[in-house]
């Protein structure tokens, strides 16, 4: 769902755009293209295209001294004459309501540091946004801490005291627990879960781990800096990542399981029309998908590879006997 | 991304008319604004003129631009005239402290992942656009990711924030059956990683929790804006925890593989040796489908011996899955 969609866009997203860019150039006069092209997420070309469609408008009148002055062929960019939409754009209902209610989200987030700044920042935007935040009250993010407050609370503290751990740590893929040092990076929430993202020494790599899997933390009396080479991951592209080499998967999901393609991240995604799907992803690790796809039931099944089917419709068959053996309940022999 | 050339034209377009719109001090006549924007100048005929900016008008309205119809002459009010009041249009001068931009920068962020992403990430532009800033917001060693998979959230938070009453076809929990419902959307709420609606429900007389998930299909309007009142003060969450989850727990005992199902034996209330093959766990649950999605996926390695419920929801999943064979319908497109 990170794909970038090759669509041509609409006249006023880009105008939507423009409105933005000239304040923040303004404020901003000599700053690279590949800068503004970061920000506004777009690339360098369009950049230069929308400088030189700027470059063309301006108050009426259509003289030179009336148009936008633009000028970028060193690669950096001045912008002048500006004047009347040197401010930007009042936020817009969706614009507002997502600041507000992350930040009336985050201000309720356990431990976090910065509770004040939520505050203060909170107040100035409400004031700012005016009739566009009526309705954001209906709308709200619980982000709680579930059952692993304490364990959250020692993991932030080895964070700031940069102290490595011992974590035992069930691998929920494969059900079996394991004990790993690691050195960590960061604490985050992703779709409602904790995660401590960390150096995992055992792993040779950055790992995330999931507070609820947690079974035991254990703040040691070393150092833990993370090594140089370990970057936190890009949470944009979700928390699970594939490799090229892992095995291909193609599943139909029914319109019940068409979660599954948000969360994983997915090669290609065609959608039914009954609203489900059919999905490839790559894994190495086949377990989990196992696991899956016994708990969508019919949601789901196992297109490819066949092998992996097979095993899917042989544990759900074992599992159905220990049913029918308790019960002498009739079981579909499959 | 690649702008079609009549695309480029018309984002020419309606920039110079707000810009002009935003310079005059005086409302502008149609024939005016049609004179001074060269791209208005172009049109064919008066009539394709007006066609256009009629468009145009809407278009920028539905961006949240603030331009105003006003007689030209207050003595003849016969013809109207345009402009966009400046300090309407204008953000309000706010200037945020760095430790402030760190957190609207998580803020933001946080909906990198739903649909709300590109109005966030638009926000948060805006407020930057005014000043510089530093980001810092990496020290704070915290970083919430929101999610809005399910395909309703859209036009269901539409709904909410204009009152509009809407109808769907809801998935009940046990059965899994469809049936249509009549709701006045109160509230929206994303509550232990899963979107909720709250509302009255109109067929059954009474306030009702949804779980958007649960939505089939597309969710149609039934009625105008601003048709009903919303309960002053509504709270979604505290409704949804009264009415969606928080039920009191119940117990269940399960056969659990010795050596497997090692979460379910860390929360369990007792554990008890069977054989060397089967342990005996008894362990407290609130929520039987999602207990019977966790249980299921440890297929073999767990059994439910009681209550029956849960038991049956645990079976209808396997049996779900020894279906190999895909059902037509599932792959006809």
């Amino acid at each position: 769902m990170n794909a970038k969609r090759h669509v041509s866009e609409s006249a006023t997203t880009r105008l939507s755009r423009l409105l933005t860019m000239v304040p923040w150039l303004l404020k901003r006069q000599g700053v690279e293209i590949e800068e503004v092209a970061r920000e506004f997420g777009v690339t360098p070309a369009q950049v230069e295209a929308d400088l030189a469609l700027l470059f063309l408008c301006g108050t009426p009148g259509g003289y030179h001294g009336d148009l936008i002055e633009a000028e970028w062929e060193s690669g950096k960019v001045f912008l002048g004459n500006a004047d009347t939409i040197k401010r930007p754009l009042r936020l817009g209902v969706d614009e507002a309501l997502a600041l507000i209610v992350g930040l009336r989200a985050l201000a309720a987030v356990p431990g976090i540091g910065e509770r004040d700044a939520v505050v203060r920042a909170l107040a100035k935007l409400e004031a700012a946004t005016g009739s566009a935040a009526t309705g954001a009250s209906r709308i709200q993010v619980v982000i709680d801490e579930g059952t692993s407050k304490e364990t959250m609370a020692l993991a932030q503290e080895a964070l700031t005291a940069l102290r490595r751990v011992h974590l035992r740590y069930l691998v929920p893929g494969r059900d079996e627990s394991t004990e790993r040092d690691v050195d960590p990076m960061r604490v985050i929430n992703f779709d409602a879960q904790w995660y401590l993202e960390g150096w995992c020494h055992r792993a040779e790599d950055v790992r995330l781990f999931r507070f609820d899997r947690i079974e035991s933390l254990t703040v040691l009396d070393q150092d833990g800096t993370p090594p140089a080479e370990a970057q936190p991951r890009d949470l944009d592209t979700g928390v699970f990542t594939s490799r090229a080499d892992d095995q291909l998967v193609r599943l139909t999901l029914g319109s019940g399981a068409a979660w599954v393609s948000d969360y994983y991240p997915t090669e290609s995604i065609e959608p039914a029309k009954d609203g489900g799907a059919v999905v490839t992803l790559r894994t190495a690790d086949t377990a989990w998908l196992r696991r899956l796809m016994w708990r969508l039931g019919s949601q789901a099944r196992v297109l490819e590879p066949a092998d992996l089917a097979l095993e899917v419709q042989q544990g759900a068959r074992e599992a159905l006997k220990a049913y029918a053996a308790a019960a002498g309940s009739t079981v579909p022999s499959g | 991304m690649s702008t079609q050339p009549n695309a480029a034209v018309k984002t020419e377009r309606l920039l110079n008319l707000v810009i002009c719109l935003l310079y005059t001090r005086m409302p502008m006549s149609k024939a005016k604004i049609r004179d001074v924007v060269p791209q208005y100048g172009a049109t064919a005929s008066e009539e394709a003129f007006d066609r256009m900016f009629e468009r145009d008008k809407d278009e920028l309205r539905d961006l949240g631009i603030p331009l105003v119809t006003e007689p030209l002459d207050v003595f003849f009010d016969d013809e109207p005239g345009y402009r966009i009041d400046r300090r309407e249009y204008a953000l309000p001068e706010i200037s945020f402290a760095s430790d402030e931009l760190a957190v609207l920068g998580l803020a933001s962020r946080a909906w990198a992942q739903a649909s709300l992403a590109g109005p966030a990430a638009q926000a948060l532009r805006k407020l930057k656009a005014a000043g510089v800033e530093r980001d810092d917001s990496s020290l704070i060693g915290i970083e919430p990711r929101v999610r809005t998979a399910e395909p309703a959230f859209e036009k269901v938070k539409k709904a909410v924030l204009e009152r509009i009453p809407v109808t769907f076809t809801y998935r009940a929990a046990g059965s899994g059956e469809g049936t249509t419902r009549h709701v006045q959307p109160w509230g929206i709420a994303s509550w232990h990683g899963r979107w909720y609606l709250t509302g009255f429900d109109t067929d059954r007389g009474a306030a009702r929790v949804f779980r958007l998930g649960r939505i089939e299909g597309d969710v149609a309007t039934a009625g105008k804006p601003a048709a009903y009142d919303v309960p002053a003060g509504h709270q979604p969450t505290a409704m949804i925890s009264t009415m969606a989850g928080e039920r009191d727990p119940q117990p269940a005992v399960l056969r659990v593989r010795v050596g497997a199902g090692h979460s379910l034996r860390r929360r369990a209330v007792d554990v008890g040796d069977l054989d060397d093959m089967w342990s005996q766990v008894r362990i407290d649950f609130t929520d039987t489908e999602a207990f019977a999605d966790e249980i299921s996926s440890f297929g073999p390695d767990v059994v439910v011996e009681n209550p029956t419920e849960l038991r049956e929801s645990v079976i209808r999943r396997l049996t779900g899955a020894l279906d190999l064979v895909p059902r037509s319908d599932e792959v006809s497109r």
